[in-house]
């Protein structure tokens, strides 16, 4: 299963196992969405289920605020995550502080999905990685998978959890993970053991990390396509790294961090989105305050640029196995 | 010519140039006012089409003005709910109680008793009367002057006050804004303070509620101002594609703190002319007029519960008061506008209807409006004694962390921890 298939299984199940779950998006009802993560679901489920919506994310998000204080549980999909801007008011004084300012009355238990992330050749408006302008909010939780089998379980525990949850699906490895060499072909998922999703409905908890691979010598924090390329590079220097793979960006998991850093010393950060003020940042001090006693090296950051996303040069903005392969030397010399 | 500018940057043109336009309005501090060429139309003239109507049937009424009671003091024509004496006195009384309530809220804010307020003065039937034409558990999603469908609802003033105190009593735990209320109990939405983002909300309550097979509607407030925000736009396409059994109430109160109607583009068309280019039924009332908003409300209310649609309604009418106590209109308005109003104080022309039709006299509303104060005044005591604003009564510090997420994260519990700390050392006796 590849992790389209693997969203659209994880939404046919909720439609199916809760009355109250509905998908509304650009495109998503008869179509099945531009990535094709809602096909069939309209015809399966109906037009009262699945249905599709006018371009004003503003309308989306409010809309779906307004169903969620009703009682059901929305999962609005945001086309790119480029195009979430509109709705970010919503977003942001609305579903995040909906709970708190009505003490529990409200609550706006949506699941906003949107493919995030660049390596498609999408241009500056069809590659960025938001994700830290919504850590940033209080109330809001962060997903973000990688593997089509993470891809199911966390969409179900989104879609069930009561707080709103923004979903960010990294687009580039929807059908194959990606090490990061642009010359080299895409292995598909199905020759991938994470790409092994079993049948009905399960879920992985939000806030919990995963360990993708053991290591001593350096912890690697990644989450979407960045797990991806950093095992490859890992593997490629044979660099006894472990890798954690964090999953939900809020909640975190600050107990794996912790606890894999204090046994390796040593700590690389890497994501795709902007440099300044990323989620790196956030991370990066979490290290330094919890675990200063036990590094023997100072942490790194790979990001991309703080520039916007070129489209020609895609390749020279995205954090490659060259960044990466650096960051890793300079952390292991020091 | 680079460094000149120049319409067109091409030298010698002899076409007329462009005027810039920036609205201004009719009267300022000191002007004297005429209302004369307002557009105020013979009550019992606007036609009632039926509830099931298309909405461009709607369109003349969404550029006149519906009026029921006249300046005889009687009921006119196809609008006049028909309302019996009872219901009318209860309508008065909830009217008169929450202009009691504003007031002395007013002064409690002026006493340092709490930060801020907002009254809605001359606004009373814009939120009244429509509550009493909605039905008890229809969802509502208010802007921050409708204090009167609370009122109307039987939300205990004490609640509301404590809500304002932000005190020990209060049930949104001190986090919001004084009157920023909520109420799941009476289906009244939590108030926001980014204007006009409840409007999708009751739309999408209302599209959720239709999905559902349910039978109740929504209905939502929002200022004139305000509808020049994207979301009220986006309220009425998603309104108008899905049918949704919604009621958009703009009120139009002429300012918008000290913009007037002009700057949300009130210059050149009515509010609610802007409902008919979508497709949604629209009436413009006056919104003084307690029977025409009560009148309109329920033909809305009809129309959604019939699955006919959404339907917008202008209230046309004015802010009598400052826009909050942070405001003062003298530096902007002529103080003449209130008393020159011609569409009169919605109270004082329903009691004059009431004794008009011989169900009501001077004396009755002097013990009402005193019965009124009473009230206000023994709830206000019963709030205080859960402390004022500042006073420390407050809830207890760990709450300010709850309620960011269902579940009480690890961050949020460190944070917890902190503040305690904090408190000791900064308050060691508290
Ligand atoms: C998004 C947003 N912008 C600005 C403000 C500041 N603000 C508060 S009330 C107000 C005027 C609103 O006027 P109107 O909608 O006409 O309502 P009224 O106060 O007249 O009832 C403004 C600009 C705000 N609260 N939210």
């Amino acid at each position: 299963m590849n992790m389209i298939e693997a969203i659209n299984d994880a939404l046919d199940i909720m439609l199916s196992h809760d009355p109250t779950v509905v998908i509304m998006g650009e495109d998503v009802g008869y179509f099945g969405g531009v990535f094709r993560a809602t096909a069939h679901l309209q015809e399966k489920h109906g037009k009262n289920r699945v249905f599709d919506t006018p371009i004003s994310e503003c309308g989306i998000i409010g809309a779906a605020v307004g169903m969620g204080a009703y009682g059901l549980r929305p999962v609005p999909e945001i086309q790119f995550a480029d195009y979430i801007y509109p709705g970010m008011d919503q977003l942001i004084s609305e579903a995040a502080r909906l709970r708190y300012r009505s003490a529990g009355e409200f609550i706006a238990p949506l699941t906003v999905r949107s493919p995030f992330g660049g390596g498609i050749f999408g241009g500056q408006t069809h590659s960025q990685s938001p994700e830290s302008l919504f850590t940033h909010v209080a109330g809001l939780k962060t997903v973000i998978p990688s593997t089509p089998y993470d891809a199911k379980g966390l969409l179900i525990a989104a879609i069930e959890d009561n707080d709103p949850v923004i979903f960010f699906e990294p687009k580039r490895i929807y059908n194959g993970p990606f090490s990061g060499y642009y010359d080299k072909p895409v292995e598909p998922w199905k020759n991938h053991p994470d790409s092994k999703v079993p049948e009905g409905y399960f879920s992985i908890p939000l806030g919990k990390a995963r360990t993708v691979r053991e290591g001593d010598t350096l912890t690697i924090l990644a989450y979407g396509t960045m797990v991806h390329v950093v095992s490859a590079v890992a593997k490629e220097k044979g660099v006894d790294a472990e890798i954690i793979d964090l999953r939900t960006l809020v909640p975190l998991d600050i107990e794996a961090i912790e606890a894999s850093v204090e046994k390796t010393g040593r700590c690389l950060i890497v994501h795709e989105a902007t440099r300044t003020s990323g989620f790196g940042a956030e991370l990066s001090a979490l290290v330094q305050e919890r675990c200063f006693y036990h590094l023997e090296a100072p942490i790194e950051r790979v990001t991309g640029f703080d520039t916007p996303y070129p489209h020609s040069l895609e390749w020279a903005y995205f954090p490659g196995p060259v960044r990466i392969g650096e960051a890793i030397d300079k952390i292991l010399e020091a | 010519m680079a460094d000149k500018m120049s319409g067109t940057g091409r030298a010698g043109h002899n076409r007329p140039a462009l005027a810039f336009h920036v609205p201004e309005p009719k009267f300022r501090p000191g002007d004297a006012v005429d209302f004369s060429d307002l557009e105020i139309s013979e009550p019992g003239a606007q036609p009632r089409p039926d509830e099931g109507c298309a909405p461009i049937d709607t369109a003349p009424l969404a550029n006149d003005l519906i009026r029921v009671l006249g300046d005889d003091n009687a009921a006119h024509g196809p609008w006049d709910p028909k309302l019996d004496p009872d219901t009318l006195r209860r309508m008065l009384r909830t009217m008169a109680l929450t202009r009691a309530f504003d007031e002395r809220m007013y002064r409690g804010q002026r006493q340092g008793k709490t930060s801020f307020y907002m009254k809605c003065t001359g606004e009373e039937a814009t939120s009244v009367a429509a509550a009493m034409a909605l039905a008890g558990d229809d969802m509502v999603f208010p802007s921050y002057r409708q204090q009167g469908i609370l009122i109307a609802r039987g939300y205990p003033l004490v609640e509301m006050i404590n809500q304002i105190y932000s005190n020990r009593g209060d049930k949104l735990k001190g986090r919001q804004l004084p009157i920023m209320y909520s109420s799941r109990p009476h289906s009244f939405f939590t108030i926001s303070g980014n204007l006009a983002t409840q409007t999708p909300q009751a739309v999408g309550w209302a599209m959720a509620s239709a999905m559902r097979g349910d039978s109740r509607i929504a209905a939502t407030w929002v200022g004139e101002g305000s509808t020049a925000e994207g979301d009220f736009h986006a309220a009425c396409l998603f309104a108008t594609v899905y049918n949704a059994p919604v009621i958009l109430n703009v009120i139009n109160n002429q300012w918008a703190i000290s913009s007037f109607s002009g700057f949300a583009g009130g210059e050149r068309a009515t509010f609610a002319a802007r409902g008919v280019g979508y497709g949604i039924a629209s009436l413009r009332v006056d919104g003084n007029d307690a029977l025409a908003v009560y009148a309109a409300t329920q033909w809305a209310a009809d129309r959604a519960r019939s699955n006919a649609g959404p339907t917008l309604i202008e209230h046309f009418t004015y802010r009598a008061e400052g826009h909050s106590t942070s405001d003062d209109p003298s530096q902007y308005r002529s103080a003449h506008e209130r008393s020159e109003w011609p569409l009169g104080d919605p109270i004082m022309r329903l009691k004059n209807h009431l004794i008009h039709l011989g169900e009501w006299d001077e004396g009755r509303q002097e013990a009402l409006d005193l019965e009124c104060a009473e009230q206000v005044k023994a709830a206000t005591k019963d709030a205080e004694k859960n402390g004022v604003l500042g006073h420390g009564m407050h809830h207890p510090f760990h709450t300010m962390f709850e309620d960011v997420f269902e579940e009480l994260p690890w961050h949020l519990e460190e944070q917890a921890a902190q503040a305690i700390r904090e408190r000791k050392i900064k308050w060691p006796q508290a």
